[in-house]
This record gives structure tokens, C-alpha cells and sequence, in this order.
């Protein structure tokens, strides 16, 4: 189990996986007259990183973008890019490309027109411009629509183009911001898996704002969680998942119990109904703590037949909800009801609402967060 | 988008509004058509007819008076329009792209010469530029006269704010993170506003460009207080005309001045539906 301690505000080299860097923040602070939109985060993001932001509505997560591509300045601290310190420097002399939320396509211009703007603006011959623009418009699958004006194009088109637009730059960096976010469904995940896919093939560092937790876990190589301006976690997804840091970030990655608890001494933490558990926490003698316990972790079982190498909690089924592949029950265990998720396994005995039982787990399934 | 009214009105409603439209229409046009059918009478009386007659005509195009203000009219509303153009598409960026302070007051101020009576502002022009001279010719000893210039330039002073309104509305439903966008994709300010901006712009422009057109051709009042001898502008020497007694020739002016107006505007919507046309569709 990871230390508990945040150091916020540092990009903590010992989590960069790859030997370049790509983007580093330090201590980025942003205030809006009295909000602080982003409060001193700190951020490294390696080379050829799917990098994802993550967080609710309102965190920062765009502010924290546009920072980077120089939409809008830090109040504090510093950003840079490939080892440049970018300063005041304006978009348009920065090595990144934008792919905006509402795609931010230009209505008077073609679909050819759009690709091809970046590319004349940096004065490429008309020759190369017009075979990048093939390929760009190519790889993105529209070959044959390049006179079409956006308004003439679908929601997933249109953010195609977008995307082309970007991509006929060879940026090193690519921001996207909820670049999927106006798709249905359906749309949505064939694009996540297009998207990915390009990402791997050009080698480029993406940084992906998201709200979506299964996105960012599913696309991306390491993931930023945010809330209320702070950076809270950093790590591979799997990390975030499993070993989240804070209760947060527990709460907010997939669904989670979280039990208060307080810290007894290095190796054990009391619950509240007084049941001492075996967890290094590194925190001293009565900090209060969560114990976080993912449903699917968690087993229902007759009380008999709990073994001793299990960690349990006594309780009664007050809910079954059957899910076709699962079966999720609400145990209440006195102060609480644990929400536990039975896949739906043939052979599996089902319990009954009334039914006493006792929910156990082995001790590398909880994880322990502050609040 | 339009919604579609799926009620039609019947029966006598249906009469009532059509005559309705029809007394309307009248109200505008018989006018028009009593000033230029009379325009040809013969007759020395305003509004009596007697055998046709170019007379009149004849006697507009051979007024030296006449031609000197048509000539200062067309060359105040010219220079007026695009000056207050550029200047009023400026304040308009300024006001809607941009937040800086003193913002709210100028944002205030843009509204005034809309607001304030003609009258008004026609002796605040006045006093404006008299001060104005007594101060240059007690420092630099140079004297200026009304005329020409302080017509041009108190013309260009309402036009300003006439342009930046209809500019600002049509930059207010333009989106912003188009030039963030133009911007990311290494446009300068300037190709960002050239490239991405303007155009989206341009019917606004236009539009307050030729409201400026308009209002400098039409405008009495404040030209008349801020005129000198030896230049006026046309409606300001026909308004004289009329206090001398009223003439057939008059009649003849005013359908000259209809049919130029007429021109313009016609001359607008077929530039406009060329424009829309080229950036709608393929
Ligand atoms: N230009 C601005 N002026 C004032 N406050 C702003 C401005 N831009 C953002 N904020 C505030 O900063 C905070 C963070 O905004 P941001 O747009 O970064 O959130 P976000 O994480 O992208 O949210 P969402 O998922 O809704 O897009 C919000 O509280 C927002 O109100
Ligand atoms: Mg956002």
C-alpha cells in the first residue's frame, strides 16, 4: 500500500515512465478574480503519454488545458514544454494543437480549408500542404467530403476533422478537451478505440480531458485526478483503481464502500463498531482514515462458513438487486450498508433479503484513504 | 429556424388583413408616386399638373448649386462611411473581444449620439469645433473654418456608433473560440482577425456600412449647424430651397434621391445574397 502523504504542487519524478519529458507543470496556480479555477498542481507527462485529466464539472480540468496551450495564463508557476518555459508566450508560438469541446470548426471554410489552415498560417509550400491535407483527412477516414462545409458534416465528422486539423501539424502534443463528449454512446466508443489506436501509430503525447472514468481508464497510459482546482492522484489507471489515495478518488473511480476508521497504530485501524483490521497506513496514532472496499471484491457468505484468513463483517441482507450478470446485494452491517456485487457464476448460492450473513474479503482487496 | 403557424386566418378576418397590408402599402407608396408623377408637371405650382415636362430635370442638372452639394454629399458620405467603418468595427472588437478598464463607460459613451437628440448633438458639435479652432489659432496661429472637413468629421462621429452596434450584434453571436482555435493553429492576431473573424463578421460590416451610407446622406440637422459657406451637402441646400418657396425642381431632386437610395439598398441585398451564398454551400 502507497504512502498516504500528498506533496502537492511537485512533479514527483518517480512516476514518470518515460525517460523524455514531455509537458511539466509546476506549481501552476489559476485565479479567476476570487475563484481558484487550478490551485497549485503540479504534472509531469512523459513522451508519447496518453495522458487524461480526470474530474467532476468544475475542476479545472479545462482551465488546466488552456493553460498548457497558452489560452490563458498562470497566475503562478510554470509551464513547460519539451524543457521550454513557455511564459507568456501566445498560442500560436506554442509546439501543441487544441482539439476543442464543441470542435470549434470554421463555418465559412471547407472541410480541405480547415485541415489545411494550420499548415498555411506556418508557411508550408502549396504542394506538401496539399498532400498533408490528403493524408491528415485520410487518416481520419473522411476521404471524399473535403468540400464539405462543417455545418454539412455529422457530430462524428465534424469532431474527425477537428481531430485532422490538428493532427496535419504533427504537433508533439495533442490537447483534447471532452473531445467525445457530444457523441452518443455507440459513437463514443468506436472513436475511443480510433483514438487510441492513431495515438499509438503517430507516437504523440496526448493530454485528454475527461469526466468519464471509464474512458480515462480504459484509453489512457496514466491518469490525473482533479477536484476543486487540486491535482489529487497521479498514476496508471490500475493505481487509481486500486489503490486510490484519497477518498475522493476512491469514490469518484468506480463504485466504492468507504468505512471511517482510525488509525491505531502502524499496522492496524479500528472501524467504527470497534473491529480492528490489519492495514500500514504510515500515518500516526489516531488520524482518521477510510477503508475503501470495491463491491466486486467483497463476498456474501453464510456465517458458518467464514475462514479465518478472511477479514469479515457481520451483517443482513436488506437488498438484492439482480443485474443479469451480477447479483448486488446491501448488507447492513450495523452503522452502514455495504454494497457488494456477486457475479452472476453458475452455482452460486443467492441470498435472501433477512438473510444473516457476513461479508469478508481478504486483506489486499480494502485500501486505505484520507479524507 | 422558423415555427410554422398552422392557423390561417379565415373569412373576414382573412379580408380585414389583407386590406389591412393594402392601406399600409398605400400609406407608403402613394406618396412616392404623387412626388413622381408631379415631378414631370408642367406647372410653375407645386402640385399642379399640367402638361408633362423634363423642365425640371433640366433645371437640377444645370443648378450649379445642386451639383456642388450632391458632389459634397456624395463625398462626405463616402469618406464618412468607410472611416466610421473601420473605426466602428474597432470599437466593436475592443468592446466585445477584449476587458479592459473603462470598458463599461466607452460601452455607455458608444450609445450616446443615438440616444441625444440631433439637435443636441448638433450644438455640441458646433461649440465643440469653434473652441476647438479659437484654441489651435491662439496656440499655433492656424485658422480653420467650418466647411467641408467639420461636416466630414461630425459625420463620422454618429456613424461610429451606428457601425459598432451592428457589428457588436454580430460579433456577440459569433464564436469566440473560433480565433482560440485560429490562434492554437498559429495564427497571428492579424490572419486571426483577417481569416477567421472578418468573415464571419462581414454581413455585419456591411450592413452598418451601409446604415452609415444612409444616415450621412440623409442627415440635416446636425450638418446644417456645423456647415460653412461654400458647402453643403444636399438635403441641407434642398431644406434651404423649400424655406425660399417651394419648387418643382424639388420634386425632381427628390425622386433623383429616391432612385439612388432605391439603388443602394438593392445594390446591399444583392451583395449580401452574393455573400451568404459563398459561405453557406459548396
Ligand atoms: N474565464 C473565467 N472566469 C471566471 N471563472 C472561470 C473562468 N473559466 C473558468 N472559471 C472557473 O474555474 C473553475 C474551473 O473551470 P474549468 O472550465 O476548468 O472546469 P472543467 O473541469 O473544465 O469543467 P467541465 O467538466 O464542466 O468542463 C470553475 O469554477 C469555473 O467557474
Ligand atoms: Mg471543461
Amino acid at each position: 500500500m502507497g504512502e498516504l502523504t500528498e506533496t502537492p504542487g511537485r512533479a514527483d519524478d518517480a512516476e514518470v515512465p518515460r525517460p523524455v519529458e514531455s509537458v511539466r507543470l509546476e506549481s501552476v496556480t489559476k485565479r479567476f478574480d476570487t475563484v481558484i479555477a487550478v490551485d497549485s498542481v503540479g504534472l509531469s507527462i512523459g513522451e508519447g503519454e496518453f495522458f487524461s485529466l480526470l474530474g467532476p464539472s468544475g475542476c479545472g480540468k479545462t482551465t488546466t488545458l488552456r493553460m498548457i496551450a497558452g489560452l490563458e495564463f498562470p497566475t503562478e508557476g510554470s509551464i513547460r514544454i519539451h524543457g521550454e518555459e513557455m511564459g507568456l508566450r501566445p498560442p500560436n508560438k506554442r509546439p501543441v494543437n487544441t482539439v476543442f469541446q464543441n470542435y470549434a470548426l470554421f463555418p465559412h471554410m471547407s472541410v480541405a480549408q480547415n485541415v489545411s489552415f494550420g499548415l498555411e498560417m506556418r508557411k508550408v509550400a502549396k504542394a506538401e500542404r496539399t498532400q498533408r491535407v490528403a493524408q491528415a483527412i485520410a487518416l481520419v477516414q473522411l476521404t471524399g467530403m473535403e468540400n464539405r462545409k462543417p455545418a454539412a458534416l455529422s457530430g462524428g465528422q465534424q469532431q474527425r476533422v477537428a481531430l485532422a486539423r490538428a493532427l496535419v501539424n504533427r504537433p508533439r502534443v495533442l490537447l483534447l478537451d471532452e473531445p467525445l463528449g457530444a457523441l452518443d454512446l455507440k459513437l463514443r466508443q468506436e472513436m475511443q478505440s480510433e483514438l487510441k489506436a492513431l495515438q499509438q501509430q503517430v507516437g504523440l503525447t496526448f493530454v485528454y480531458v475527461t469526466h468519464d472514468q471509464e474512458e480515462a481508464l480504459t484509453m489512457s497510459d496514466r491518469i490525473g485526478v482533479m477536484n476543486q482546482g487540486h491535482l489529487l492522484q497521479v498514476g496508471p489507471p490500475e493505481e487509481i483503481y486500486e489503490q486510490p489515495l484519497t477518498r475522493f478518488v476512491a469514490d469518484f473511480i468506480g463504485r466504492t464502500n468507504l468505512l471511517d476508521a482510525t488509525v491505531e497504530s502502524a499496522e492496524i485501524v479500528c472501524l467504527a463498531n470497534g473491529d480492528r483490521l490489519p492495514a500500514a497506513s504510515g500515518l500516526p496514532a489516531g488520524a482518521k482514515v477510510s477503508v475503501s472496499l470495491r463491491p466486486e471484491r467483497l463476498a456474501v457468505r453464510p456465517r458458518d462458513s467464514v475462514s479465518p484468513d478472511m477479514l469479515a463483517l457481520e451483517g443482513e441482507v436488506d437488498r438484492v438487486t439482480y443485474m443479469g450478470n451480477a447479483v448486488v446485494y446491501g448488507v447492513k452491517v450495523g452503522w452502514m450498508t455495504i454494497e457488494v456485487r456477486q457475479e452472476n457464476e453458475p452455482g452460486t448460492v443467492r441470498h435472501e433479503v433477512g438473510d444473516e450473513v457476513s461479508v469478508t474479503w481478504v486483506p489486499e482487496a480494502m485500501s486505505l484513504v484520507v479524507a | 429556424m422558423s415555427v410554422q403557424s398552422t392557423a390561417r386566418p379565415r373569412g373576414g378576418a382573412r379580408w380585414l388583413l389583407a386590406g389591412h397590408a393594402w392601406l399600409v402599402y398605400a400609406f407608403f407608396y402613394i406618396p412616392i408616386i404623387v412626388l413622381f408623377v408631379y415631378s414631370f408637371s408642367g406647372s410653375r405650382l407645386v402640385g399642379q399638373w399640367e402638361a408633362p415636362t423634363l423642365e425640371w430635370y433640366r433645371e437640377v442638372f444645370e443648378n450649379d448649386n445642386i451639383q456642388r452639394s450632391v458632389w459634397v454629399s456624395v463625398r462626405v458620405a463616402f469618406f464618412s462611411t468607410i472611416i466610421s467603418t473601420v473605426l466602428g468595427t474597432m470599437s466593436a472588437l475592443a468592446l466585445e473581444r477584449f476587458r479592459w478598464r473603462g470598458r463599461r463607460v466607452f460601452d455607455a459613451l458608444l450609445y450616446m449620439p443615438l440616444i441625444i437628440p440631433d439637435v443636441t448633438m448638433a450644438v455640441m458639435m458646433l461649440v465643440f469645433f469653434v473652441q476647438a479652432f479659437d484654441i489651435i489659432d491662439s496656440i499655433f496661429g492656424t485658422q480653420f473654418l467650418l466647411g467641408f472637413n467639420t461636416i466630414l468629421l461630425s459625420h463620422i462621429a454618429f456613424n461610429i456608433s451606428f457601425v459598432a452596434i451592428v457589428v457588436r450584434a454580430r460579433l456577440a453571436s459569433s464564436d469566440p473560440t473560433l480565433e482560440e482555435a485560429a490562434a492554437d493553429l498559429y495564427a497571428s492576431r492579424w490572419q486571426c482577425f483577417r481569416r477567421v473573424t472578418l468573415p464571419q463578421i462581414m454581413p455585419g460590416v456591411l450592413a452598418g456600412a451601409l446604415l452609415a451610407l444612409t444616415v450621412s446622406l440623409d442627415d440635416v440637422v446636425i450638418t446644417s449647424f456645423v456647415t460653412g459657406p461654400g458647402s453643403t451637402t444636399l438635403p441641407v441646400y434642398v431644406f434651404g430651397l423649400i424655406k425660399r418657396g417651394l419648387s418643382p425642381a424639388i420634386n425632381a431632386v427628390s425622386v433623383l434621391m429616391l432612385v439612388v437610395s432605391m439603388a443602394l439598398i438593392f445594390g446591399s441585398l444583392l451583395l449580401q445574397r452574393v455573400i451568404s451564398r459563398e459561405s453557406s454551400l459548396d
